[in-house]
């Protein structure tokens, strides 16, 4: 059995030490909002906060994530107020396809955890990781900037 | 559907002038009556084809188009509202259904017609033929860039128009006013002279009954209210928060998962199968044979995974086994030659007297290009959910087009279309590659053998090494200058034309022009690509006209200006990209400004890309793009096309490659196919005029110029002219962005 506390909920599970955390997340939990990209952590759509700090879950072992916190998209608004970053990306108009943006916005709320203040230089080598084939790395940008200068507050 | 003929569109008695597209929108007879049982709900009366209104005045906007982060379904609901004269906070849209009835008439209108460019848009990656003639009443396609210029130009303006005519009458008649007393505003119907002012909810009833005017009257720009305002796109708070479910997302009752490993070397089929290992596997279900390509059943992705792994195939020789791109494209070459000695070679443009041209010029400048197959590596890799069972097979993916997935799958199952059902999903990427029902083909054909609801995932190395690819393309040019440089004739051979069919005519003023094709088929299949034969033609084109430019000593930017007097269209982005570039003023050492000009999909773009090259590193420090759509529906939603077409053209032109070893294809996920990245994406600045001319697609035009401008101003910062793509193939270091360079 592997116990893990996700979004604030404790689940118990029967599955493989090996089965990556991602597949663990969408499929046996149904939290789709954490996508499958590339499998080999080269593309960031599977961000997921592991106590706290951002991993790509499609190379995480389950098993190594044994007694851990887990923060999906699904678990970063307040109820029914969006994340700040969340907000920000409807401000700036961010999503096209929105198929890489959960792991955009898990990769920018952990910057923006540790670096409220972060310089393009931050901003650049923290998103490097996060591939967004419609191209929206501008936007993104925008977005991480309006939550660093406080124009965006919660909800 | 042989009932959609030519003589079926003219008979509505709508062709000619403006009349024309409006026939094609709200046909005659009045079809809403059929259509209502597969949109219309409770409490809800269909208006006519594309859009629906209920008892609380909702308006709800039926589009025949998919979402793919485009951002159509919003733009289309706005022509269709601001026509309507509706309230946009009580606007929403849904996905029009798979059926033959929610065809986009207005491609098929064009299409038959023949008075619209219908890009290519059709599978046809076997025989070679983008058009499938016979396919063409099955057209749901989102590509081309057609959603506004001709579903919403055609179909949904009219079709607002439309039903606010027939509210309005319905009201008139209520009142017992005449309708020239009525007015209509957020909504609601008005009559002034009495007070009266109800909403559209309570005539909706009626006015369904109507039989639509044929020829509504549509807005001048300056009454439109909602378009041309930038609206928050309506899919993207559910892109924000996780919740929006795209094709990889759906789940199904009782479903498991399988995953597929097609054929290495394109063309194989699967000679022996041994899943013994496999089989003793946790979560194995069942191994499936596909003829060309081997799929595993289990209980979880990761276990269907881990189990194709172990399951030992042995695939049939092709002959290709050894092919290398290096062949292909001496293929490529051999195949020109050989044209242009037995006369073969096929006419694509002919103006003036090339070969005396040729024979009277002062110099010659030859100049040969080429292109490698691209992937288009959606970022959600390709996948589809498939339940077959009781003789009926429903499919649940992202597909650019449900009508033609319905038709493919009901073939590949040998069912009737009728037993076919395809529900559309969010699309994670698109790109022309949601156009082939390969994967749909494959989930259906998974859970018919193994009797369950399946849902098949791709890995990124299968999306990667099994895509339909953006053609390789070699194109070689020569011109005749006279005794000022200038050139006076221009011919260009290259091989494969597809779509669309003027990717690569030259708007420049050149007196005698030969542009001519040899077909030069290859194992690698192939299919549309953002921007299709624009993304190759446009890299050629664009960089011999720049090459030329320095061959009569002239300032490229000048130079395609003097070649352009007549065209006021092209001649105002390249000034207004020029002007925003400070094309004129100095740029700096170890810097260089490009520019490239498109035509493309209806709409005309030129681009300035800045770069710096340092040591051979360089860095794309910023893209300026000046669009001429026509009209800008969605002003905010265009830049974000552009931005988005820039990106794609620049990881193409930086990195992009393709290449075939062995017969088959050497790259195989992010790490060997790289993608730009944040740290190498520059600043983009764009700039819209409305011309006020035929209004041009959005989501295309952004992407063939960048290559070239791009090359150009490394040509203007080194010297170096990159006459093949992509530009890591050079002797530079593409890997990042310099930070502060601007």
């Amino acid at each position: 059995m592997i116990k893990l506390n996700v979004n604030g909920k404790d689940h118990d599970l029967d599955v493989a030490p090996d089965t990556p955390l991602l597949w663990v997340i969408r499929e046996n939990l149904g939290l789709t909002g954490t996508k499958f990209g590339c499998g080999i952590s080269q593309c960031g759509a599977c961000t997921v906060h592991l106590n706290g700090k951002p991993v790509r879950s499609c190379i995480t072992p389950v098993a190594s994530a044994d007694g851990a916190m887990i923060t999906t998209i699904e678990g970063i608004a307040r109820g029914d107020e969006l994340h700040p970053v969340q907000q920000a990306w409807i401000d700036e108009q961010v999503p096209q396809c929105g198929y890489c943006q959960s792991g955009q916005i898990m990769s920018a709320v952990a910057l923006l955890r540790d670096n409220p203040r972060p310089s393009d230089e931050d901003i650049d080598s923290a998103m490097a990781g996060n591939i967004c084939r419609c191209g929206m790395y501008s936007r993104i940008k925008k977005g991480i900037q309006r939550v660093a200068s406080g124009e965006v507050q919660h909800g | 559907m042989g009932k959609w003929t030519r003589r079926g569109f003219i008979t509505a008695g709508v062709i000619g002038g403006s009349a024309l597209v409006i026939g094609v929108a709200i046909r005659p007879g009045h079809r809403a009556p059929g259509l209502a049982k597969f949109v219309a709900g409770p409490e809800e009366t269909l208006i006519n084809a594309w859009v629906k209104i209920d008892a609380n005045n909702q308006v709800t906007v039926i589009a025949p188009h998919s979402e793919m982060g485009q951002g159509a379904q919003t733009a289309l609901a706005q022509m269709l509202a601001d026509e309507l004269d509706a309230k946009w906070e009580d606007v929403s849209f849904m996905e029009a259904p798979a059926e033959d009835e929610f065809a986009n008439y207005a491609l098929g209108k064009g299409f038959i017609l023949g008075d619209a460019k219908i890009p290519a848009l059709l599978v046809g990656s076997v025989d070679g033929v983008f058009m499938q003639v016979t396919r063409a009443m099955h057209l749901q396609i989102t590509g081309g860039s057609t959603s506004i210029r001709a579903t919403g130009v055609y179909g949904m303006r009219v079709a607002g128009a439309a039903a606010r005519e027939m509210l309005m009458a319905s009201a008139a008649q209520s009142w017992g006013v005449d309708v020239s007393e009525l007015k209509t505003s957020e909504g609601m119907v008005i009559h002034e002279a009495s007070g009266k002012q109800e909403p559209y909810s309570r005539f909706a009833a009626m006015a369904g009954k109507l039989k639509p005017p044929s020829v509504p009257r549509l807005k001048t720009p300056d009454q439109f209210t909602i378009m041309g305002r930038n609206k928050p796109r309506l899919d993207i708070p559910s892109k924000v928060d996780g919740s929006a479910q795209f094709g990889i997302d759906v789940v199904v009752e009782g479903m498991k998962y399988a995953t597929v490993n097609a054929a290495p070397v394109f063309g194989s089929k699967v000679a022996n199968i041994d899943s013994s290992a496999a089989s003793k596997m946790a979560g194995f279900i069942e191994v499936v044979n596909l003829d060309d390509a081997v799929a595993v059943v289990a209980d979880g992705y990761w276990q269907a995974k881990q189990a194709l792994a172990a399951v030992k195939i042995s695939w049939t020789e092709t002959g290709n086994e050894s092919l290398t791109s290096e062949d292909l494209f001496d293929q490529f070459q051999a195949d020109m030659k050989r044209a242009n000695e037995s006369g073969d070679s096929r006419k694509d443009v002919e103006i003036g007297n090339t070969s005396q041209a040729f024979a009277e010029a002062t110099r010659i400048v030859e100049r040969n290009y080429k292109v490698p197959y691209l992937a288009h590596a959606c970022m959600e890799p390709m996948n589809a959910v498939a339940r077959v069972e009781d003789g009926k097979c429903d499919i649940w993916t992202g597909t650019q087009n449900p009508l033609g997935f319905k038709y493919d799958v009901a073939a590949a199952l040998e069912m009737e279309v009728s037993d076919v059902s395809i529900t559309n999903q969010f699309l994670g990427g698109g790109f022309g590659r949601r156009s082939s029902a390969d994967a749909a083909i494959q989930a259906a054909r998974i859970s018919k053998q193994v009797g369950l609801p399946v849902k098949l995932i791709w890995s990124r190395e299968e999306d990667v090494q099994h895509d339909h690819y953006r053609p390789a393309v070699a194109s070689n040019f020569r011109a005749a200058l006279d005794e000022k440089g200038m050139p006076v004739a221009w011919e260009n051979q290259y091989v494969d034309k597809h779509e669309p069919v003027e990717a690569p005519h030259i708007s420049y003023a050149i007196a005698n022009q030969r542009i001519h094709y040899v077909d030069s088929p290859t194992h690698v299949p192939f299919g549309p690509w953002r921007s299709v034969d624009h993304s190759q033609h446009g890299f050629f084109v664009e960089s011999f006209i720049d090459e030329l430019a320095y061959e009569a000593g002239m300032d490229p930017y000048k130079f395609r200006r003097k070649l352009l007097k007549h065209h006021t269209r092209q001649v105002a982005v390249l000034d207004l990209v020029a002007e925003k570039a400070n094309w004129n003023s100095p740029i700096g050492e170890n810097r260089g400004r490009g520019i490239a000009l498109q035509e493309s999909f209806g709409s005309i773009v030129a681009e300035v890309v800045e770069v710096t090259v340092r040591e051979g590193k360089v860095s794309v420090d910023r893209v300026l793009v000046a669009v001429d759509p026509g009209f800008a529906v969605s002003p905010d939603g265009l830049k974000a096309q552009m931005e988005s077409g820039v990106i794609y053209g620049l990881t193409a032109a930086l990195y992009g490659e393709v290449s075939i070893q062995n017969g088959r294809v050497s790259q195989s996920n992010f790490d060997n196919y790289p993608m730009v990245r944040m740290d190498a994406a520059p600043e983009i600045e764009t700039y819209i005029i409305n011309s006020h001319a035929t209004w041009g697609g959005a989501g295309e035009p952004g992407t063939p110029g960048t290559a070239p401008a791009l090359t150009n101003a490394i040509f203007a910062a080194t010297g170096t002219r990159v006459r093949e793509l992509p530009v890591s193939k050079y002797e530079f270091d593409v890997s990042f962005r310099e930070e502060n360079e601007v």
